[in-house]
This record gives C-alpha cells, sequence and structure tokens, in this order.
C-alpha cells in the first residue's frame, strides 16, 4: 500500500468531489422547492461556461466582469426556464417531469453549440498551473480555488436561508400548500430557486470550464452531480457538500488504484456504484428527509 | 363520413370483444398490411433498406418501451442497454455457429434475464429512483460492454455480424432484410394489441395507476412488474439483435450509448404513452425528422441567401429534437397518438357531433 500516493489522491479527490457538489448543490435547490428532479443541470453548467466566454471574447469584458455579467443572464435564463417549461407541467406524473428536463438538457446543450461551436476553448481564469505543495502532497491549484469557492457558495446558502425570503423558500419546501395557504406566492418561490440553481451552475461552469476547457464534456457533469445529490439527501445543500467531497475521495482513490487494474476509465464506472447502492441501501441519502421517497 | 359510425353499438359479446370492432379500422388494416407486404415492389431500394427497415425496427423498439413506460408505468432510462445486450449475445451466438432464429432467442433471453435485474431496482424504489438507478445501469452496461474484450471485441472494436440465416438460406437482399422486420414489427404490435384485451395487460395498467392499490384488488404488483420488466427487455433484445443483423451488420458500443435511449423514451413520449399507433408515429417521427429539417435548412439557406457553418448545421437538428420534445409535452402531453385519436374521435361520429359523451 502506497500511502503517499493514497493521501494524495484523497486530498485530491475531496478537493475535486467539493466541486462536484456544486454542481448537486443546483439539483438540491429546484429539489427543495418543487420536487423536480432537474437533469438539465448538466446543460445549464455547460450554458454558463458558454455564457461568460460569450461575454468575454465577444464583448471584450474583464473575465470577473464577464462573470458578473453571466451570472445576471444565467438568473434570468433559470427564471425564464421555470415559467415556460416547468411551471404548466406542475402536477403532471413524474415521467413527464423528467423527460421535460431531458428535453430541455438536449435543447440548452446542442442550443449552446449551435450558436457557439463545439471545439474546445479554455477559459482563462488566470490561476497558475503550479501544483501547491502540502508537505509532500502535490495539490492542484484549480481544485483548491474551486472547493473553496464550493464551500463559500453553501455558505451564502445558509446565509440566505435565514433572510425573509430565504424563510419563504423553506416554508415552500416544507409544505408547498400550507405555504400557498398562508399567502406565500408558491410560484415566485420556486422561479427563484430556479435561478440561484441556474446561477451556482454559472459557478460551476466557470470552475469545472477551468480544469477541462469549454466544450460539450461540461454537461457530463450531470451523473456526477446526480450521485452527489442522491448520496447526500435530494433535500439537503449540507448533504450535497459532504457527499461531494465523499464522493470526490471514493472516486480519487479508487480511481489511482483500479485504473491500471481495468485499464482506465473507472471513475464512471465507481459513480455509477456509488449511485446504484445509495438507492438500493438508503434512498434518502446520508441526510434526506425519510419520506423522500414517496413522490 | 370515414368511419359512418355515429357512435358504437355493439349487439353481442364478440364484436365487443373484437380486436378492430369498427369496419374502417379493419379496411385501413389491411390495405397498411397490403402495402407493407408489396411495398420492396413499389419503393426503390434506398427508400426501403434506409427508411422503411429502420422505422419498422425502432416501431418495434418502441412498442417494448411502450410496454414498460406506457402500460406499466415504469420509467426505464437504459432501453438502449437492454437492446445491446441482445445485440451482443445474438451476434456471439451466431458466430458461435448457432443458427440465427435461436440466436435472437437466446439474445432475447438474455436481454430479459439481465433486465430482470432492473427490475430489482423496480422492486425497492420507485418514479425518480428508478429512473436514475436504470440510468446508473445503464452506464455500467456501457462500460462493461466497451471494457470487457470478450464482449466487445476489445476497445474501440466493432463487431462484423454474421450475415442472417433463415432455415438455412441466406437472406442478403434489401427486400429479404425489410420482410425479416416486417415480421418482427408484426409480431410485436399483434402482441401489444392483445395485451389490453388480456388479464395481463390490466393487472399492469392496475399497477401503473397505484400499486398499492392493486395490491388491494389482489394483484401481485411485484410481480407484474417483474413480468413488465423481462417482457419488455425481451422484445428490445431481439430488436436490437434484429437491428444489428438487418441495418447495422456490425456492432459498436456506441449504437446502444444512452442517447439512444433518450432517443428511444422521445419515440414513445412523442408518440404517446400507451399508444400502438403512437409508436408508429413516433419512431417515424424521431428518425425522419433531422433528415427532414437538414434538408428545410439547407433548402431555406439557397432561398434566402444566408449560409451557416458547418457546425451550427451539425448541432441545429439536435437543438430542434430538444425543443420538439419540450414542444409535446406542453401542448399535447400524451403525444402523436392521441392527436389521432381525437381526430379519430371526431369522424367516428361525423355528423352528429352531438353524440360524442
Amino acid at each position: 500500500m502506497d500511502w503517499a500516493l493514497l493521501a494524495e489522491s484523497a486530498t485530491n479527490g475531496g478537493l475535486v468531489g467539493l466541486m462536484y457538489s456544486l454542481v448537486a448543490m443546483g439539483i438540491v435547490l429546484i429539489y427543495k422547492s418543487s420536487s423536480v428532479p432537474n437533469l438539465a443541470q448538466g446543460s445549464m453548467t455547460m450554458l454558463g461556461a458558454y455564457v461568460v466566454l460569450a461575454f468575454a471574447n465577444n464583448a471584450k469584458a474583464p473575465i470577473w466582469l464577464a462573470i458578473m455579467l453571466a451570472i445576471v443572464t444565467m438568473f434570468g435564463v433559470g427564471m425564464a426556464i421555470e415559467r415556460v417549461a416547468l411551471r404548466r407541467l406542475a402536477g403532471r406524473p413524474i415521467i413527464m417531469i423528467l423527460m421535460m428536463t431531458l428535453g430541455l438538457e438536449i435543447l440548452l446543450r446542442a442550443g449552446a453549440m449551435t450558436i457557439w461551436g463545439g471545439t474546445g476553448r479554455p477559459m482563462p481564469l488566470g490561476i497558475s498551473d503550479d501544483p501547491l505543495f502540502l508537505g509532500s502532497m502535490l495539490i492542484n491549484r484549480t481544485y483548491a480555488v474551486g472547493a473553496a469557492v464550493a464551500i463559500v457558495m453553501f455558505g451564502l446558502f445558509m446565509l440566505f436561508f435565514r433572510t425573509r425570503m430565504g424563510v419563504v423558500l423553506r416554508a415552500i419546501s416544507d409544505d408547498y400548500t400550507a405555504a400557498w395557504s398562508v399567502g406565500i406566492s408558491v410560484e415566485r418561490g420556486v422561479a427563484l430557486s430556479w435561478a440561484m440553481s441556474a446561477v451556482v451552475a454559472t459557478v460551476a461552469g466557470v470552475l469545472w470550464a477551468s480544469v477541462q476547457g469549454v466544450d460539450q464534456s461540461l454537461a457530463q457533469l450531470l451523473l456526477k452531480g446526480v450521485t452527489v445529490a442522491v448520496l447526500g439527501g435530494l433535500d439537503s445543500l449540507g448533504g450535497a457538500l459532504l457527499a461531494g467531497m465523499l464522493l470526490g475521495i471514493v472516486e480519487g482513490v479508487s480511481a489511482s488504484f483500479l485504473d491500471p487494474v481495468l485499464g482506465g476509465a473507472s471513475r464512471d464506472l465507481v459513480d455509477a456504484a456509488m449511485l446504484m447502492l445509495t438507492i438500493m441501501l438508503r434512498p434518502h441519502g446520508l441526510y434526506g428527509r425519510h419520506d423522500i421517497e414517496r413522490i | 363520413m370515414l368511419f359512418r359510425q355515429a357512435g358504437i353499438f355493439h349487439t353481442d359479446y364478440a364484436a365487443d370483444r373484437a380486436l378492430f370492432p369498427i369496419a374502417a379500422d379493419r379496411w385501413m388494416i389491411g390495405i397498411l398490411l397490403t402495402f407493407g407486404l408489396v411495398a420492396p415492389l413499389l419503393v426503390n431500394s434506398l427508400y426501403l433498406s434506409s427508411y422503411l427497415l429502420p422505422w419498422l425496427i425502432w416501431t418495434a423498439g418502441a412498442l417494448g418501451l411502450n410496454l414498460i413506460l406506457g402500460w406499466a408505468g415504469q420509467f426505464h432510462l437504459g432501453y438502449a442497454a437492454v437492446m445491446g445486450i441482445g445485440a451482443y449475445a445474438t451476434v456471439h451466438a451466431t458466430r458461435a455457429g448457432i443458427p440465427w432464429e435461436i440466436a435472437i432467442v437466446l439474445g432475447g433471453s438474455t436481454a430479459a434475464i439481465i433486465g430482470v435485474g432492473f427490475a430489482f431496482a423496480a422492486l425497492r424504489v420507485k418514479g425518480l429512483y428508478l429512473a436514475l438507478s436504470t440510468l446508473a445501469l445503464q452506464f455500467v452496461m456501457d462500460w462493461v460492454i466497451s471494457h470487457v474484450p470478450a464482449i466487445s471485441g476489445g476497445t474501440q472494436a466493432t463487431l462484423q455480424a454474421p450475415d442472417i440465416r433463415l432455415l438455412g438460406l441466406p437472406v442478403t437482399s434489401d427486400a429479404g432484410l425489410y420482410y425479416v422486420a416486417l415480421v418482427w414489427c408484426i409480431l410485436v404490435t399483434s402482441f401489444m394489441l392483445n395485451l389490453r384485451r388480456t388479464a395481463l395487460g390490466r393487472a399492469l395498467i392496475a399497477v401503473r395507476e397505484k400499486d398499492f392499490a392493486a395490491a388491494v384488488i389482489g394483484v401481485n404488483s411485484f410481480y407484474f412488474k417483474l413480468v413488465a420488466f423481462s417482457t419488455s427487455s425481451f422484445i428490445g433484445g431481439v430488436t436490437g439483435a434484429i437491428l444489428i443483423g438487418t441495418f447495422y451488420h456490425a456492432v459498436t458500443p456506441e449504437q446502444f450509448s444512452v442517447d439512444v435511449s433518450i432517443q428511444a423514451l422521445a419515440m414513445v413520449i412523442v408518440g404517446g404513452l400507451g399508444s400502438i399507433i403512437g409508436s408508429y408515429f413516433g419512431a417515424a417521427f424521431i428518425l425522419l425528422m433531422p433528415g427532414a429539417i437538414n434538408s428545410l435548412i439547407s433548402w431555406a439557406a439557397i432561398r434566402f441567401g444566408f449560409s451557416l457553418s458547418i457546425e451550427t448545421l451539425a448541432h441545429l437538428p439536435q437543438a430542434l429534437y430538444g425543443a420538439l420534445i419540450i414542444g409535446f409535452l406542453l401542448i399535447e402531453p400524451l403525444g402523436l397518438g392521441k392527436i389521432y385519436n381525437n381526430i379519430r374521435d371526431y369522424l367516428l361520429v361525423w355528423p352528429f357531433g352531438y353524440v360524442k359523451k
């Protein structure tokens, strides 16, 4: 057993995992407010990255301004998706809703590539490629920044849920009929949660794009996001953060030991296995409500 | 007008139980079947082998998925994986020298056995979690197929499928391959048509509507979910094998990826959940749409004098495909089959519209 390798892949895996939980947080936000499992989160992440690039390259905005503008744009996109596509499906069978998010996934992914093209482009965030030395371990700087941003986002959400609007969202997620009957506008709350999830998707898109470039493969983060969200419990933001770290560590460690045996690409297998195991053994995840199975 | 029927008035039970109680339906089915049989004489071989043949095979596939999705109400995001299992099992069996007729049954049975594995997920979870677990199984299957050299013949490999031989006679002509697909499609269609007249079909519908309500009236919902998963997987497996044998002639893991699963789902949704005629419409729609959009765009580009980059042209049909799924869900959630039924219901009592209930 190579302990140094184990520690290094676990640390890097944990940081990558926190970046996965950025994608998962978007899924959780939407699920919490409206019980809609958003299978379009991967392509929303990808769209966010493309929008940032569009502002940076076409409007020649500096990258920080481009990110701000993209966040505002995606806020609107999230609201629009909820208003146009999801609101009319409320109360329909889960098959229809899942198919709708799959349709959105295809539309957003192919739409982004129709407009901006599918060739991979870099995301110039200005994070240096030099590894960070922590004792004898090499740590990827981008992963470290991504993990820090994930924790900051989580903190911001925790603060937000203490504000008036946040309390409204919590009421909706607790019992939307009761929330409705005391005069809370459930539709507006759900729209806000879609908008926030689009914002998280943009942040995740920027960070992941600086790791792997801006192209179609960003949409494949969906599988990781779903796995993390289910493992953490679909309605728990803290669960998503913890589950992301857990999945990242398991994935990193098993990839560094399994890849030589299985000939590469064992990460997806580990993800799928984690997802299956969670669903079989503990469908409500680490921190989900126990009644979450009944949809 | 077409149906000449102001309401349905049966005078005996046999008429009520008939597969097609209305004479006009029998005539239409007869005409379609005749057309299907003489199509190789009427249609040129390009259209026959690149439009009619895949349409028939995919219709059979969509009907198999409709059994699980529309009848039993269980979400299945891994249907392409099941088709792939059937295809690979059949190709390996024929390469080992087993006659093709037996090999497709073997392929279907293999798919059914593994498909029941999917059902064990349905045993424990439902709705969203079933969808996610079948999605995970799709990824596992993809991985296993492409990473186990004994199955795929090595990474990135294409496995050549031997020519189909029926009763020892090789089937290689376009017309012959077309008839194989036609027979399979008719078999699946008649199975599905008869399903709704049987106890099995009614039990599946009971399970779909509410599984514990079904259990209360004595329908063993777990048993019927297993039956639904294995039957649909059998149909899917044989369809995959026939798709390879008559259309692709070679098998690669990409032919059965997660995108194909979503495509099959789109066929069922666009066609209409639980609608047989809808599966025909849905399969035709999804298969023909990209080509139709491409020719529409190139026509418009010439007509209105604009030019689009290659990348735009490559991704635009896909984007419109997503938009169509969304559009159908918003405007007519029960799909093309429901639109056909609305027209039929209107014409059934025409011109006495007030007869309708």
